[in-house]
């Protein structure tokens, strides 16, 4: 890994630099919640200032810009008796600024299910290369648990990782495109005394106290507690309304659906992000359910995390953000659920 | 204004170029891409069920397209959506394929009203297949239960088709009622083969029936099964396949050598929307086809 200094003043060149010739999104401070706190998404910004560098955290992912909520797959023309297919790949060049960690070690996740050997997606794929991304360093976010899974520190999947070292950014480089950009600010090489400061600044950081939820027993544990009575009492709580898994920065589960244009002369094929929480999500035509409880929805949330994941891609699903914890309308937090199987295997 | 980073064209990276084929699985393609299939001919089957035959129009696409027995494709009614549909069809033909369908839901209803002529989408194949050439000088048990017989079908070609290959072979199927079977044209040719014993059985007869009636594990009782030297490939409902299959595990057979076709949604075939998970495994990818011995150690699987 090769590494830069840049002061705060040439970030901000930059990114002014990307506002020029591209979309720029990054968190920005949106709204206010009931109790005060700020409401920060990653969103475009029209200018550097906008964005909340120092952000704690955001109510959804990153991972919408590389996996829509919503994209059409492919559509139709209709004409009297034949039709013809044509597919659109999102090739808009965007910058995401702002990324924590855990949303860098998410996207990494992602790839590996869209970007490698097996049927890679050209959507994802057009995307996420048309993507350069900026990470940054920060203070633990409440409630997350990065640290157990890993992901509180990132290694690849960026192009640029900025570190706060007081009046200027230790800045990791990994990519080319990161590199050339450097360039242009006209980035400084790095002397002993910024290797010296970021140092203890990361070690500072690593020093804060987070919970931690260990994973490491899960896969055998999730199938030895299969029918342990805590999903049954999470799954009392779990009002189905799939809101963990918009705010996920790994859930990836989706839904296509078909819809015909009113004149009839166009269809489109869209992929929707879905939720294994939803009711429907396992029904097959004739109406049978294959998950028709909640509690085994919720259970099968898990399993995939924590077991399934782990079977193919060797790591678990989740990074410990706590978003859903933190979004949950009904108070399950992942954390509690967890601890609450560890237990429950040895009374 | 010039860009800071060099833009990027997916579709013009070099396996975008390639023509379409999902069998490599692991190269970079348009998966959404459907080849454009012709309906040649609408069978009808029973009152739920028909069988489609289908014809991939591109000649090229039609040379490429090849699968093998227990494989799905998803087919595209545009308009209406995407479902998984195993293939009924002998392997060896080429670009053609026959999709037996019943009548279940926004999809299917659209193509059950469907004419030959119609132009439906086809992707795939996808998914794992029974392993015909590992079976190769072994008995073969074939055996179905309802709509069990239209995956099986295409291995019962295989056999057929490679007679010399497979020692003793025994077809078994079983529906609740005699207006229920399907195939049932084929029947005479099938056990009019050489040591091709089929034997059919309905739960509940009409005064039209006079062959057996009972559960299908009654056929089992009859036949004599060598556990060392046979394989079973068993499709149907999961209460079918488990209650079969505990009972060819009693006679002796190792669950490895039983294979069962399992079904779930699913929204895209290629191992992406989890729509077809069943605990932690992929059905469209690691499936439809499993072996006895992982059903049972899948969770919620039967």
């Amino acid at each position: 890994m090769l590494f830069r200094c840049i002061s705060k003043k040439q970030l901000r060149s930059l990114v002014e630099m990307f506002l020029d010739s591209c979309n720029v999104i990054g968190p920005k401070h949106v709204a206010t919640g009931l109790s005060g706190q700020a409401i920060l998404h990653y969103v475009p910004v029209t200018s550097f200032d906008e964005l909340d560098l120092t952000y704690e955290t955001t109510e959804y992912s990153a991972k919408q810009w590389l996996l829509p909520f919503k994209e059409t797959k492919s559509s139709f023309q209709f004409t009297d008796d034949d039709w013809s297919q044509s597919i659109e790949y999102d090739r808009d060049p965007r910058v995401l600024v702002g990324l924590h960690a855990c949303d860098i070690n998410a996207l990494l996740k992602l790839d590996k299910v869209f970007a490698r050997d097996f049927f890679p997606s050209p959507h994802y794929i057009s995307r996420r290369r048309n993507t350069f991304i900026i990470g940054i360093d920060h203070e633990p976010c409440d409630g997350g648990f990065c640290r157990s899974l890993g992901s509180d520190t990132a290694t690849r999947g960026f192009d640029l990782f900025l570190t706060d070292i007081g009046d200027r950014y230790f800045v990791a480089v990994g990519s080319d495109r990161g590199f050339r950009a450097l360039q242009q600010v006209e980035a400084r090489e790095i002397t002993d005394r910024d290797t010296h400061d970021y140092l203890v600044e990361r070690q500072r950081l690593a020093d804060i106290v987070q919970a931690e939820v260990p994973v490491h027993d899960l896969p055998n544990l999730l199938d030895i507690e299969f029918t342990s009575q805590v999903w049954q009492r999470w799954g009392r709580k779990c009002l189905s309304c799939g809101s963990c898994a918009m705010v996920c920065p790994t859930c990836y589960c989706y839904g296509v659906t078909e819809r015909v244009s009113m004149d009839f002369e166009q269809g489109n094929k869209q992929r929707q992000a879905y939720s294994c929480n939803l009711v429907d999500f396992a029904e097959v035509a004739g109406a049978q359910n294959f998950r028709p409880d909640r509690e085994t929805r919720l259970k099968y949330r898990y399993y995939h995390q924590h077991r399934g994941f782990v079977e193919i891609y060797d790591e678990p699903k989740c990074v410990g953000c706590n978003r859903c914890g933190r979004t949950c309308l009904a108070g399950i937090r992942p954390e509690a659920v967890i601890s609450d199987l560890q237990m429950d295997g040895q009374t | 204004m010039k860009a800071l980073f060099p833009p990027f064209d997916v579709s013009l990276e070099s396996e975008m170029l390639e023509p379409l084929d999902f069998n490599r699985r692991s190269r970079l393609k348009e998966i959404d891409r459907s080849f454009k299939a012709e309906i040649l001919n609408v069978i009808r089957l029973t009152d739920m069920e028909k069988l489609f035959q289908v014809r991939i129009l591109n000649a090229d696409e039609s040379e490429r397209f090849a699968f093998l027995p227990g494989q799905f494709v998803m087919v595209e009614v545009p308009g209406y959506g995407e479902i998984p549909i195993s293939i009924s069809s002998s392997a060896s033909r080429r670009g053609y394929l026959e999709l037996c369908i019943r009548r279940a839901g926004v999809v299917t209803g659209a193509l059950h009203r469907t004419r030959r002529g119609a132009r439906i989408g086809i992707r795939g194949p996808f998914g794992t297949h029974f392993p015909m050439e590992t079976i190769k000088g072994h008995n073969v048990l074939l055996i179905a239960g309802g709509l069990g017989l239209a995956p099986l079908r295409a291995s019962i070609f295989a056999v057929i088709e490679n007679r010399a290959d497979y020692g003793n072979v025994d077809i078994l199927y079983g529906t609740k009622s005699p207006d229920q079977l399907l195939f049932d044209y084929q029947y005479e040719e099938w056990s009019r083969i050489d040591d091709i014993d089929l034997r059919v059985i309905v739960e509940e007869p009409n005064e039209r029936w006079f062959g057996a009636v009972g559960l299908i594990t009654e056929l089992l009782d009859e036949i004599d099964v060598d556990p060392q030297r046979t394989f079973a490939i068993v499709c149907g409902p999961p209460v079918m396949f488990k209650f079969v299959c505990n009972r060819l595990s009693f006679l002796g057979m190792p669950m490895q050598r039983m294979f069962v076709s399992l079904e779930r949604r699913m929204h895209c075939g290629t191992g992406k929307c989890c729509r077809c998970n069943i605990g932690s495994t992929f059905t469209c990818v690691e499936g439809p086809v499993f072996d006895f011995w992982t059903v049972m150690n899948l969770k919620e699987a039967i």
